[in-house]
C-alpha cells in the first residue's frame, strides 16, 4: 500500500552537470546512479537522507537537495511526519528508530537568556590584551583547605582543562575510529578531554590516555583493568539525554574486527547494553560501583557519573554526590545518539537548562555543591550556550553534535543506518577513510579555539577574567519571555529587573 | 521604593583608614578629616566609620549597634535579645543634630554576653552564637538591623556625606587605635541606613570601593556555609569571605589573600614547587571566592587592618607609614591631610596586601576574629 | 603465606593492605575473620591465592584477572563482577548478579545462588567464562547472556533447579541445567538443544572438578540428564526496529 515517499528532492542543474559520477561514488545510499541507456546520471530521491555529501563534493556545484513538496492534507495535528510514521509501523510492526537529538521545535531556554556586560560602574576587560583564565578543575573539592604546617593536604584527583569544554561520550561502534581519533587528538592539542563512550578503547587510542575519559556503562564492553587505568577519569554512564531509561544496541553488522577487539565481543554479535546497570538497583548500589572502580584504580582518578536530565534530577544528583561521585554529568533531552527509538528521543527527559539550574541550586541548598563538579551536555551549540551554562552553575560542558558537525556531519539523523557518507557514524572502511583523522583533529581543535576566543570576549565584556567567577553567577543572566515559575527554577531575573 | 537589600545597587566610593600599632588611641576627628578630603568621591548617599578600642570598659561584651524603624520593633527585638543574651547596658547612641542628616532611624547600643544556658543548648561557641543571632535578627525582624556586633569596637554609619555622619555620631568624643572610613557613591538611594558602609560582623569590618563582577558566584558559595547576604552588597560578601577563610577555616592571611586576589595561573605555574602546590590547592578549593573585578578594601579586625587591591589593580590605593601609624586610603592626599610628612608612601601592587597589626600585648584582643599571619 | 586478621578493618584499609602485600610479592594471602568487607581482590592481577574465612562483602573479585579466591563461607552479591580471569570457589551460597558482565575465569559455588546470575556474561577469543552452581538458582539466570558457560547441578534433589525467565535476551554462550526444564521457565530468546558428545565430555570434566573442590561424591548426577540451552540467534532484536 505504501510506496516510500521521498522526503527530499534532488535538484540537478543539467546545464552544469557533466555526468562526472562523483555523486554516484559519494552516495552510500545509492541515490545517484548512472543510467547506461542515455549516459546520464539520474537519481532515486526516496533513498536520499539529505546529508549534503553530494552537494558539497559536486565539482560543478550542480546539485541541491530540497524538502519534498508533499503537503498532505494540511492538518496540523495529523501532519506528514505523523502519517509517515504510522504507515512505516503499519508496514513493519517495528519501533521507529532515529539518530541525533530531539528534533521537535521545543523552546530553548538558552535562547531566551541574555548575558550581561559592564558599563561605567565597573570595567569590561579586553581579552586580547589582558589575562583571561579559562582553566577549570573537575573533581571533588574538600569543604575547606587544611594545612599541615605550611603545606596543604593532598587534594582528591582533579582533571585540569584549559577550556571548560569536553567531547562527550561517543563509542567506537557508534562512530568510526577516524572520528574518535580526530576528537582525541583535538582534546590533546587543546588540553581537554574526550570520552570513549561505552565501546571500549581501541589500541590506537591508548596514546591519548591523559586526555581520555573511559566510560563504564551497563554493557561493560571492553572494561578490564588496563581500560580502567588507561584514561584520566572514569565515567559511569547511567543514562543519556537522547534515550533516558533505555539501554543501547549496536547491531551485529557494525561489529567488525576492530569493534569486536575493542569491545571484547565476538565479530558480528549484537552488543546490547542493558537499560540499567544490573549491579545498581538503588542509590546505595551506585556507591558500591563507584568505590569498586576507585578501589580498582587505587583512588587515582576522579569518577564521573552521567545521567539523563529527568523529572527528579535534582534529588538524583544530590544522591549521586553523596554516593561518592566526583563529577556529575547531566545530559539534557536534546542530547544526541547514534540510535534511539524516535518516541523516546523526542518525548523523554527535560531541558538541560532547567535541570542544571535545579541541580546546582539543590546542591547548594544541601551545602555540597563545591564537593562535586557539574558537567552538562545536550545541545550546547555555540560559545554563548557554554557561557550561559556556566553562569547557571556548570563547571564545564560536553559537546557531541557540535564536534561531529565540525568533522562534516550535516545532522541528517540517519546515524543508525551505518551509511554515513561523511565517514563519521559508520564502520564501512570505504566510508571511514573519507574522514582523515588529522584533518578532523584540526577542524575540531579549530572549533574549540574559536569558541575559546568567543568565551573570552563574552567574559571580558562582563568584567570577569577567570571562568570560576562566572560559575553559578546567575546575575550575569537575564531572561526574556519566561514565566515566573521558569524564572524561579532558573534563578534568573527578567530582563529589565 | 525598593531599599538596599531588596535590590542590588552598584556603588563607587572613597576609603581611608589607619592603625596605631602600639595601640595608642586617637580621637575620631582625624579620620573624619581624612575622608572629608575625598568628598567628591561620594555623593551624599552613604558614609560610615569603624573604630577599634573604643569601649575598653566593656571589652568582654559584644557591642551591638542597632537601627530600629520604630519603638514597637525595638521592644520586640529587645525581648528577643534578652531571651538569648545577658544585657549589661543598653541605650540610644548619642548623636548631635547635624545639617544634611535627616530621616535617622532609632539608633541603639547594647553591651551583651550570650546566656550560658543558650550556649549549652545550641552547642555553639559564643562567636558562632552571636553570628547566628545577628543573621536571624537581620533576616527575620523587619525594621530592626544589627549593624555592629564586635567587642571593643563599633560601626557608625548612615545616609549622608561621611563627614556629616561623623559629626552626627559625635566621633570626636571616641578614642580608638584603629579607624576606617567610607564615603559612598551609590547609583541609587539605598532607602535606609543599613545600606551604608562599613559592613561588620563580629570584629570584622570592611570598607570597600568598586563593583565586583563575581558577586553572585561569591554569594552563592557563601550561602552554602550559612551566610545570608541580605544586603546584596559586595562589602557584605567580602566580609563573609574573610570571616569564612580566616575565622572559620583558620587559614593564614597570605592564603586567604591568595584566594580572593589569586595570582594568575601563569604566575602560579612559575612558582617553586611547594608554593605552587599551596596556591594551586587554595585556588582549586576556593575558586568561587576569587573576587573578580575592581576592588580596593580595608579589612579591619581587633588586632589590625589589611588593605588589598584586586589582582589587576582596577581601583586606587595608597599606603603610608609614620612612626607607629600605618595609613591606607583611596588617595594619597587623604593621608597627607592628617599626616603631612609620612616617612614612607607607596602604592601597593594588585593583589599585594598592606598589613598593619598591633604589636604583641599592647591591647588585649579576642583572637578568634583577627588577622592571623 | 601472609595472614591478615580482617576483623573490624574497614574495606579501604583492608584492600590497601592486600594490595601492598601483592606489590611486595605475596603469592598466598589468608584473610581471617572477614565480614562484609567489599571489593576483596578487586582488579588484582597475577598468580595469587586468596583464602577468605568468613563472609566477604559485595563485588568480591570485581575486574579480577588471574588470582584464585577460595571462600570458606557464603558470599554476597555481585561476585566476579566484570571479572576477566581467575578462579573463585565458594564453599556455600552466593547472592544476586554473580558473574555480571564476566568475560573470563571460573566461579564454582557449592550451594545456591540468587537472581540474575551470569547476567550479560560474554566471551571473547580464548576467554570463556564459566559458572558452576551446585545448588539452585533464582530467576533471570543468564539474562542477556552473550557468551560463556553456566552449569547448574540442582542439588540436592534436582527439582525446580532454576527460576523463571531463564536466558531471557540470551544471544550467546550456553547453559547446562540438570533435568527437564518446563518451557514456561525459559525466556523467548532461548532454545533447547541436544547434548553432543562434546557437551557430555565437558560436563564430566567440569563436574569432576566441582566434586574435587568440595570433596563430594554426587553419585546420582548423570551428565546425560542435563538440558542444554542456547540462544535462538545472535541477533535477538534484529526485527524490533523500523527505519524512519
Amino acid at each position: 500500500m505504501t510506496v516510500k515517499k521521498p522526503k527530499f528532492l534532488i535538484d540537478r542543474d543539467r546545464e552544469l552537470c557533466n555526468d562526472c559520477g562523483v555523486c554516484v561514488r559519494q552516495c552510500a545510499n545509492e541515490v545517484h546512479y548512472a543510467d547506461e541507456k542515455n549516459k546520464q546520471i539520474k537519481c532515486k530521491p526516496a533513498e536520499c537522507v539529505n546529508c549534503q555529501r553530494c552537494v558539497s563534493l559536486c565539482p560543478k556545484g550542480a546539485l541541491a537537495v530540497k524538502q519534498a513538496p508533499q503537503e498532505f492534507s494540511g492538518n496540523a495535528n495529523w501532519n506528514i511526519d505523523i502519517i509517515n510514521a504510522i504507515q512505516a509501523q503499519a508496514d513493519s510492526g517495528g519501533i521507529l528508530l532515529t539518530g541525533m537529538g530531539c528534533s521537535r521545535p521545543m523552546p530553548s531556554y538558552f535562547d531566551r537568556m541574555m548575558l550581561n556586560a559592564s558599563q561605567v560602574t565597573n570595567p569590561s576587560i579586553d581579552p586580547l590584551r589582558e589575562p583571561m583564565e579559562l582553566r577549570t578543575f573537575l573533581g571533588r573539592k574538600p569543604a575547606s583547605l587544611t594545612l599541615e604546617g605550611s603545606q596543604p593536604t593532598e587534594l582528591p584527583p582533579q582533571l585540569e582543562l584549559e577550556i571548560p569544554i569536553m567531547f562527550s561520550a561517543m563509542s567506537f561502534g557508534a562512530i568510526s575510529l577516524n572520528a574518535i581519533k580526530s576528537l582525541a587528538a583535538a582534546a590533546e592539542s587543546e588540553h581537554t578531554f574526550y570520552n570513549t563512550g561505552e565501546g571500549g578503547l581501541h589500541k590506537d587510542l591508548f596514546q591519548y590516555g591523559k586526555n581520555t575519559i573511559t566510560q563504564v556503562a551497563s554493557g561493560r564492553f571492553g572494561v578490564d583493568i588496563d581500560y580502567l587505568n588507561a584514561g584520566s577519569a572514569i565515567e559511569i554512564k547511567i543514562g543519556q539525554g537522547a534515550k533516558p531509561g533505555i539501554g543501547g544496541h549496536l547491531p551485529g553488522e557494525k561489529v567488525g574486527r576492530d569493534v569486536s577487539e575493542t569491545r571484547m565481543i565476538p565479530i558480528e554479535s549484537d552488543a546490547i547494553s542493558p537499560a540499567p546497570h544490573h549491579d545498581i538497583y538503588s542509590i546505595e548500589d551506585l556507591t558500591q560501583l563507584i568505590f569498586s572502580l576507585k578501589e580498582a584504580i587505587e583512588y587515582t582518578k576522579p569518577i564521573f557519573v552521567k545521567i539523563a536530565a529527568v523529572h527528579n534530577v535534582a534529588a538524583i544528583a544530590s544522591g549521586i554526590a553523596r554516593a561518592g561521585a566526583d563529577v556529575i554529568a547531566i545530559d539534557g533531552y536534546r542530547g544526541s545518539t547514534g540510535a534511539a527509538p524516535l518516541r523516546t528521543r523526542d518525548h523523554v527527559g527535560i531541558p538541560i537548562e532547567l535541570a542544571l539550574a535545579a541541580v546546582d541550586s539543590r546542591l547548594r541548598d544541601e551545602g555540597i555543591r563545591n564537593e562535586v563538579s557539574l558537567v552538562v551536555g545536550g545541545s550546547i551549540r555555540h560559545s554563548a550556550d557554554v557561557v550561559k551554562a556556566i553562569a547557571l552553575g556548570a563547571d564545564a560542558v560536553y559537546i557531541g553534535t557540535a564536534a561531529l558537525i565540525a568533522l562534516g556531519c550535516h545532522v541528517c539523523q540517519k546515524c543508525y543506518t551505518g551509511k554515513c557518507n561523511w565517514g563519521i557514524a559508520t564502520q564501512r572502511p570505504e566510508l571511514v577513510k573519507r574522514l582523515n583523522p588529522e584533518a578532523g583533529a584540526e577542524r575540531a581543535a579549530n572549533l574549540i579555539r574559536a569558541w575559546k576566543h568567543e568565551i573570552k570576549e563574552l567574559l571580558g565584556g562582563m568584567g570577569i577574567n577567570a571562568i570560576e567567577s562566572l560559575r553559578g553567577n546567575r546575575l550575569m543572566l537575564r531572561a526574556v519571555g519566561m514565566t515566573n515559575k521558569e524564572l524561579e527554577i532558573l534563578g534568573v531575573k527578567a530582563a529589565g529587573e | 521604593m525598593l531599599r538596599e537589600g531588596d535590590i542590588r545597587i552598584p556603588s563607587g566610593c572613597a576609603i581611608s583608614g589607619f592603625i596605631n600599632r602600639k595601640g595608642n588611641r586617637v580621637a575620631g576627628d582625624q579620620i573624619i578629616r581624612s575622608i572629608a578630603l575625598m568628598h567628591d568621591r561620594s555623593n551624599g548617599l552613604g558614609g560610615g566609620f569603624a573604630a577599634y578600642g573604643i569601649y575598653p570598659e566593656f571589652k568582654d561584651y559584644y557591642a551591638f549597634h542597632l537601627f530600629y524603624e520604630d519603638n514597637t520593633v525595638r521592644e520586640n527585638t529587645e525581648r528577643y535579645l534578652t531571651t538569648h543574651f545577658n544585657l549589661e547596658m543598653g541605650g540610644p547612641i548619642p548623636t548631635r543634630k547635624t545639617k544634611g542628616i535627616t530621616n535617622a532611624p532609632l539608633i541603639w547600643r547594647y553591651f551583651v554576653k550570650p546566656k550560658l544556658e543558650m550556649l549549652y543548648q545550641t552547642e555553639l561557641s559564643p562567636n558562632e552564637f552571636v553570628v547566628e543571632r545577628v543573621m536571624e535578627i537581620n533576616t527575620l525582624c523587619r525594621g530592626a538591623y544589627i549593624f555592629s556586633s564586635g567587642k571593643n569596637m563599633g560601626a557608625f554609619k548612615g545616609v549622608g556625606y561621611p563627614e556629616d555622619i561623623g559629626e552626627f555620631y559625635r566621633l570626636d568624643e571616641y578614642q580608638g587605635y584603629t579607624w576606617t572610613a567610607h564615603g559612598r557613591f551609590p547609583t541609587n538611594t539605598p532607602g535606609w541606613w543599613g545600606g551604608a558602609h562599613p559592613f561588620t560582623l563580629l570584629d570584622w569590618s570592611v570598607v570597600h570601593n568598586g563593583e565586583i563582577s563575581s558577586y553572585d558566584a561569591n554569594r552563592r558559595f557563601l550561602e552554602m556555609f550559612g551566610y545570608k547576604c541580605t544586603l546584596q552588597t559586595d562589602t557584605e560578601a567580602i566580609a563573609y569571605i574573610f570571616d569564612l577563610l580566616l575565622r572559620r577555616h583558620c587559614l593564614p592571611l597570605d592564603v586567604a589573600v591568595s584566594v580572593v586576589a589569586s595570582p594568575f595561573w601563569a604566575e602560579i605555574d612559575r612558582m617553586p614547587e611547594q608554593k605552587k602546590k599551596l596556591y594551586r590547592s587554595a585556588r582549586i578549593v576556593y575558586s568561587s571566592l576569587l573576587i573578580n573585578g575592581p576592588f580596593s578594601i580595608i579589612l579591619g579586625s581587633d588586632n589590625g587592618i589589611m588593605a588589598l587591591n584586586d589582582r589587576l589593580k582596577l581601583r586606587p590605593l595608597t599606603a603610608a607609614e609614620h612612626g607607629d601609624f600605618l595609613y591606607v586610603a583611596s588617595e594619597e592626599s587623604a593621608i597627607r591631610e592628617i599626616c603631612p610628612s609620612p616617612e614612607r608612601v607607596w602604592s601597593p601592587r594588585g593583589g599585594e596586601p598592606v598589613i598593619g597589626v598591633l604589636e604583641d600585648g599592647v591591647v588585649e584582643t579576642d583572637d578568634s576574629a583577627c588577622l592571623k599571619l | 603465606m601472609v595472614t591478615i586478621d580482617s576483623r573490624g578493618i574497614y574495606y579501604m584499609n583492608l584492600n590497601k593492605q592486600i594490595r601492598q602485600e601483592v606489590k611486595n610479592g605475596a603469592d598466598e594471602i589468608l584473610l581471617k575473620n572477614v565480614n562484609g568487607q567489599r571489593y576483596i581482590a578487586d582488579a588484582i592481577r597475577g598468580n595469587i591465592k586468596f583464602t577468605i574465612e568468613g563472609i566477604p562483602g559485595n563485588d568480591l573479585a570485581a575486574y579480577m584477572d588471574g588470582p584464585e579466591v577460595i571462600v570458606k563461607g557464603n558470599a554476597q552479591d555481585a561476585v566476579a563482577n566484570t571479572m576477566n580471569g581467575g578462579t573463585i570457589v565458594i564453599n556455600g551460597d552466593a547472592g544476586d548478579t554473580l558473574g555480571y558482565a564476566m568475560r573470563g575465569g571460573e566461579v564454582f559455588i557449592r550451594g545456591n545462588v540468587g537472581y540474575r546470575v551470569g547476567i550479560h556474561m560474554k566471551e571473547y577469543g580464548e576467554q570463556i567464562p564459566t559458572i558452576v552452581v551446585g545448588g539452585k538458582t533464582g530467576d533471570f539466570l543468564g539474562e542477556y547472556m552473550a557468551g560463556g558457560i553456566i552449569v547448574v547441578l540442582g542439588q540436592p534433589d534436582g527439582n525446580e533447579v532454576i527460576g523463571n525467565y531463564c536466558g531471557t535476551g540470551m544471544h550467546g554462550g550456553v547453559m547446562y541445567i540438570r533435568g527437564e526444564i518446563p518451557a514456561h521457565k525459559l525466556g523467548r530468546e532461548v532454545q533447547t538443544a541436544e547434548l553432543t558428545d562434546k557437551d557430555i565430555e565437558f560436563l564430566e570434566g567440569i563436574i569432576s572438578r566441582y566434586k574435587d573442590y568440595f570433596k563430594l561424591q554426587l553419585k546420582d548426577i548423570k551428565c546425560s540428564d542435563f538440558t542444554k540451552l542456547q540462544p535462538q540467534g545472535t541477533r535477538p532484536y534484529g526485527d524490533l526496529y523500523t527505519k524512519y
